[in-house]
């Protein structure tokens, strides 16, 4: 069907995921400068969600709501404790909360425990009905990060990203900013994980461990922190790599902490800030350009 | 009599420092007040008091009667306060007209849900360019603040203070790093605002533009208010002379 193979098919529907999942966590890292080094937990609480809700009958679109409002609402509760810490110590936070979260799953027989979840039901559309609507979930998903990088919401952001002490003083309410920023990224994360597991079938808590939280947040800043399609391209390279290249998927870590040490040490702006740079050369007075 | 601002028996501490020791002034609504004093006398710690930024430890702060003690910074800057603080910080993501434009659009940002449904800035854009030419830095409008000499950051600051159309503005040493005929220039404006009805709390140490804009001052001496009036009585206290002996020979010489 469409030309594609099936195995091209099962490619595209895993980038496609692995986009939304990274644009989610690119709504509360990238847009709003918290760091989260627990973001699989949530991508896991929709992929359990929307797992043992199609299992107990429910239909699909029934799981997948599910898994948005349950990662959301964890996702607003986490966002509450990390108000209360400052900026290193939300990277430890948010580290608990994966741990946390891989504790109880191994741990409660209801879900699984070590053995996680079998036979979980498909999305009944085929495979090719199903990477349509991953696709057109990935298109809403990147409309709306574009729209909300240009409302007054994205702008707000950028304010608390850089100073958040200073967007109090202009009168911005960083707590409730912050806890939009994690309630909406959180609940795509769910989203994505509840897509994650109708796609494979199959899930344990190994599939929402610490690496992938490390790789997700390797996709956003190779991408380029904030940039939309920066994150985009870095997401679909990286969810693809391992299927390809064997031997990167036992050196999975190593690889993404090398290149997320490499980018902040010299590309802080990604590959988005290095295509930015590249295209700027000629340009005078480029906003954000720096020293370039 | 009705009060803009109206600080009683204020007290700060910083671990065994007491900063400010039991202060109170007021300022009157439309009146522009010089609060001065020697480095260190806590007249940036008493702005920070009043904008929420530190914590009393005792004490009252009333603007128009209501008590801010209690309410955090965003609150305090929504009921009408709008800071230019000392030590500047601009945004540095964005552009200098990004930075006041944002602080412009104040009533699109008072909640999340109904910033994440607006997207025209243009007004506020042209609001920004408006207030950048009132302070002077109008060709830096779309320059990146990392680059610009604090002379630029200062008015920028102000720039965006002015930009939340506040009831009381509070300027922390604006004319610092600016040169002889900029400080005038930017004086002149401040006293304009006031004479347009706006209330401003003015803290320099350039006394000269000082004495030459405000109707009243305070002068503080660590932690201590030492004195309170119109600026020819308050500059011949014995008191106030003494506090400010070595800086006012400093100012002269230099
Ligand atoms: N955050 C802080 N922690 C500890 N001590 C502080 C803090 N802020 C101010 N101080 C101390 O409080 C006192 C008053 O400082 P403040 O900055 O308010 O003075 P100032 O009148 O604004 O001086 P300047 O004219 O130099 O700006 C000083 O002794 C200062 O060292
Ligand atoms: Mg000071």
């Amino acid at each position: 069907m469409l030309g594609l193979s099936g195995y091209e098919i099962s490619l595209i529907t895993s980038m496609g995921i692995a986009v939304i999942f990274a644009l989610s966590l690119n709504l509360i890292t990238g847009f709003c400068g918290q760091i989260s080094l627990g973001h699989a937990a949530f991508y896991g609480i929709g992929a359990y969600s929307s797992a043992m809700l199609t299992k107990a009958g429910m239909p699909l679109a029934m799981g997948m709501i599910g898994a948005v409002v349950l990662a959301g609402a964890i996702g607003i509760v986490v966002g509450f404790a990390s108000l209360r810490v400052r900026h290193d110590f939300l990277a430890i936070t948010t580290m608990g909360v994966g741990f946390l979260f891989l504790g109880v799953m191994r741990q409660w027989d209801f879900v699984g425990g070590e053995m996680g979840v079998s036979g979980i039901p498909g999305s009944g559309l085929g495979k090719p009905g199903f990477m349509i609507l991953v696709l057109g979930l990935v298109v809403v998903t990147v409309l709306f990060s574009l729209h909300l990088k240009r409302s007054w919401m994205g702008f707000s952001f950028d304010a608390i990203a850089d100073d958040e002490d200073t967007a109090r003083v202009i009168g911005l309410d960083v707590s409730r900013y912050k806890l939009a920023a994690f309630a909406m990224g959180t609940a795509l994360a769910g989203l994505a994980g509840a897509l994650y597991a109708h796609n494979v079938r199959f899930i344990d808590p190994e599939s929402f461990g610490f690496v992938e939280s490390i790789t997700v947040l390797a996709m956003v800043v190779i991408g380029g922190i904030g940039s939309v399609f920066g994150v985009i391209f870095a997401a679909a390279v990286l969810s693809v790599l391992p299927l390809w290249i064997q031997f990167i998927d036992e050196y999975k870590l190593l690889l993404y902490g090398g290149l997320l040490f490499a980018m902040m040490r010299f590309s802080p702006g990604g590959l988005a800030g290095i295509a930015q740079k590249l295209s700027s050369r000629k340009a005078v007075k480029v906003p954000g350009g720096g020293s370039a | 009599m009705s009060k803009l601002l109206e600080v009683s028996n204020l007290r700060v501490q910083f671990g065994g420092v007491v900063a400010i020791d039991d202060v109170s002034f007021s300022l009157a609504a439309g009146e522009i007040l010089g609060f001065i004093g020697p480095n260190g006398a806590g007249k940036t710690t008493m702005m920070r008091a009043v904008t929420g930024v530190v914590t009393p430890t005792t004490g009252s702060i009333r603007l128009k009667g209501e008590e801010l003690i209690g309410h955090t910074i965003h609150q305090r800057v929504r009921r009408g306060l709008g800071f230019s603080q000392q030590l500047v910080k601009p945004f540095r993501n964005m552009t200098v007209l990004e930075n006041v434009a944002l602080a412009a659009g104040a009533h699109h940002t008072a909640s999340p849900v109904s910033a994440l449904f607006r997207i025209r800035r243009e007004d506020q854009k042209d609001r920004a360019k408006d207030l950048l030419e009132q302070v002077g830095i109008s060709d830096a409008a779309e320059a990146d603040p990392s680059n610009l000499p604090l002379g630029y950051l200062k008015r920028l600051e102000v720039a965006r203070a002015l930009a939340l159309d506040p009831e009381l503005l509070i300027l922390d040493e604006p004319l610092a790093g600016l040169n002889h005929a900029e400080a005038h220039t930017l004086a002149d404006m401040v006293l304009d605002l006031n004479k347009a009805g706006q209330s401003i709390i003015l803290i320099e140490h350039n006394l000269g533009e000082v004495m030459r804009i405000c109707s009243r001052l305070v002068v503080q001496d660590n932690g201590h208010k030492i004195a309170d009036g119109d600026p020819e009585t308050v500059m011949s206290d014995a008191k106030v002379r003494t506090a400010y002996l070595g800086e006012v020979v400093d100012d002269a010489a230099a």
